[in-house]
């Protein structure tokens, strides 16, 4: 039956964040089969790399630990890592792509005992940290991981060292080679999620030049136990308590010479962090610069809450540019009060930059091929062959991409009962 | 009290790339931004909104709009592409143009004085003239306090032919054409003027 031809269909879901992990779960849990792809060696994207969510500020690790345990317990969904789509051939209904699967040089077997981490002496900047401190060559991305499989840095395996490595269970392989996979689908849905605006390019601030000027993503590692300074806040440049701090909301964002558009997140990510701050220092003074202030959808309420810590300071301004004090360190804010008139310059601990979200579809996850339809920012949108879900389609907080997700789910299904 | 929109209208309309005031999102970048700011009355993101709320005696009595060196930093990195620079300039031009302009405001009288002169009786810009004229507009002690307070950055100019000492005489090749194009921008200025 026609009906039962469609069902079997697979849908490939691209991104393992947790928009692709909803979209995948949604659809194989009502009986479909799905393919999900992920660049990176293990799952989680962005969200595995935050500390709280707001308005509850509760960890993600709870809500991606439910989202992995239903992909391990669907016999339906198939996860590949470290792939990556290479073409996208045929129409919705009937799909080829080609998948390249980079090799992880350590295999299923592993047990994630760590005795090889243990044994290996090369150490890397740590990129689930965004370089701030060194991780061995073979890991585990973060102990939440899943797949809990460890894996190897391709430049580590060409090493003797990587021959070397004890593993009870023999998983270790420096020999492993990519393999190329062509997977038939009926639908795809393309959840590459966003990564953070480069915040070098706002030439202004001065991150990258001046060492206590950091951005909210990483400032969301530096209060994770797990980051670089096991979850105080510390400033870069001599590991002082953070007790003076200001956040710049729309650093790169709603700016034609940088983003152009508004990433709906920024100033509640601010607020939130202001808490992290207040909560481990109760006199820590914290500043939040804004054009004016986005609290979206249902969270008000949040910001109300935030408004009403007498520790916090708002400045409607856009600050003009930070200077950093020669002798301290300390970054320095300049800008005009556009409330007052009067312009300032005030000195920081540290300042953190509100950066926005770059869809990746815009630059190194584009859709092979000519199936999709983009909007002037890059963003996937209605109109091409693929779907797109999470902040790969807009700008989204974790709740709005996994209802989007979802919502996507169901087209998904429907595009794949399509004939081909 | 009743709010006027006929001042700000106006302006968009009548004053160079006053339409562009509409755009601005008072975030405060180019106040920031200036290397004259402390200086200024108003500062751009003021003076706009200013005009946006038809306080039409403030803008152009203001003399805030004069003191633009023209760097350009606000250009760069106002978010919203707004030629900053540009509509000060226009800001000025239309207060003289509504004879709010002070004659005595230094830098309308080097622009439609010194500079004006300079530039229109030659053909081209006489730098050791213009200089001069410049630097003696607040009398002979106030000039000769200026030129020695800059005489290394004059001779550096001189030493790398950056400053020529001799001052232009003559006119340009081609003065007549010069002459005639100035005149004609002079007409359809007038016209556009008095137009608005």
């Amino acid at each position: 039956m026609a009906d039962d031809q469609a069902a079997s269909r697979t849908i490939l879901v691209v991104g393992g964040g947790i928009s692709g992990l909803t979209a995948a779960v949604e659809a194989a849990e009502v009986g479909h089969t799905v393919l999900l792809v992920e660049r990176e060696p293990q799952l989680g994207g962005r969200v595995s790399q935050h500390f709280q969510y707001f308005p509850k500020l509760c960890s993600p690790s709870c809500g991606l630990e439910i989202n992995y345990q239903r992909v391990k317990n669907n016999p339906r969904i198939r996860v590949l890592t470290l792939a990556e789509v290479e073409a996208i051939s045929g129409q919705e209904g009937d799909f080829t792509v080609r998948i390249r699967q980079h090799p992880r040089f350590v295999t299923e077997k592993c047990t994630a005992c760590g005795e090889c981490s243990k044994a290996c002496t090369t150490m890397v900047a740590n990129p689930f940290n965004f370089g701030m401190d060194q991780v061995k060559a073979i890991r585990n991305s973060h102990p939440m991981a899943y797949p809990n499989c460890y894996f190897m840095d391709a430049e580590y395996a060409r090493s003797a060292e990587a021959r070397t490595l004890p593993c009870p269970v023999g998983a270790i392989d420096p020999d492993m080679q990519a393999t190329v996979l062509e997977e038939h689908v009926g639908s795809i849905v393309w959840a590459t999620g966003w990564r953070p605006y480069d915040a070098e390019k706002i030439q202004p601030y001065g991150f990258g030049r001046h060492v206590n000027v950091s951005t909210n993503m990483r400032f969301e590692r530096l209060a994770n136990s797990y980051g670089p300074t096991s979850g105080r806040l510390l400033r870069p440049s001599d590991g002082k308590e953070v007790k003076k701090i200001a956040f710049i909301q729309c650093a790169g964002s709603r700016d034609h010479n940088h983003l152009p558009f508004c990433s709906r997140v920024c100033c509640l990510a601010s607020m939130k962090q202001a808490t992290y701050v207040r909560e481990q220092y109760p006199d820590a003074q914290v500043t939040i610069y804004y054009i004016d202030l986005r609290a979206m959808d249902r969270y008000e309420g949040f910001q109300k809450k935030v408004e009403a810590d007498p520790g916090i300071t708002w400045i409607k301004s856009k600050p003009a540019r930070i200077d950093e004090d020669p002798a301290s360190k300390d970054p320095i804010v300049i800008g005009e009060n556009t409330l007052t008139g009067i312009r300032y310059a005030d000195s920081y601990d540290m300042v953190v930059l509100a950066t926005g979200m770059e869809p990746t579809s815009a630059t190194t996850a584009r859709v092979p091929g000519h199936s999709a339809a983009y909007d002037e920012y890059g963003f996937v949108v209605k109109g091409g062959q693929v779907l797109s879900s999470g902040c790969a389609a807009s700008p989204l907080d974790v709740a709005g991409a996994v209802q989007a997700s979802t919502a996507v789910a169901l087209k998904a299904i429907q595009a794949a009962a399509k004939r081909g | 009290m009743a709010y006027d929109l006929s001042f700000a209208q106006d302006v968009y309309k009548n004053s160079e790339m006053g339409h562009w005031i509409k755009m601005c999102k008072q975030c405060g970048v180019c106040a920031g931004s200036c290397p004259l700011g402390p200086h200024w009355e108003y500062s751009p993101r003021q003076l706009f909104q200013l005009v946006r709320g038809g306080k039409k005696e403030e803008v152009l009595k203001s003399q805030s709009m004069w003191m633009c060196t023209s760097c350009y930093n606000c250009i760069v990195r106002c978010p919203r592409g707004l030629p900053i620079t540009h509509i000060v300039h226009g800001l000025a031009r239309y207060a003289s143009v509504k004879g709010y302009a002070d004659p005595n405001q230094v830098t309308n009288r080097f622009a439609t004085k010194i500079f004006w002169t300079n530039i229109v009786s030659t053909g081209r810009v006489g730098e050791a003239m213009l200089t001069m004229r410049l630097y003696f507009v607040d009398g002979l002690a106030a000039g000769i306090q200026r030129g020695l307070e800059m005489k290394d950055s004059a001779l550096g100019m001189l030493m790398t032919k950056r400053l020529n000492p001799i001052p232009f005489r003559g006119k340009i090749k081609g003065y007549a054409g010069f002459a005639a194009m100035i005149a004609k921008a002079q007409e359809l200025e007038a016209k556009r003027e008095a137009g608005a």
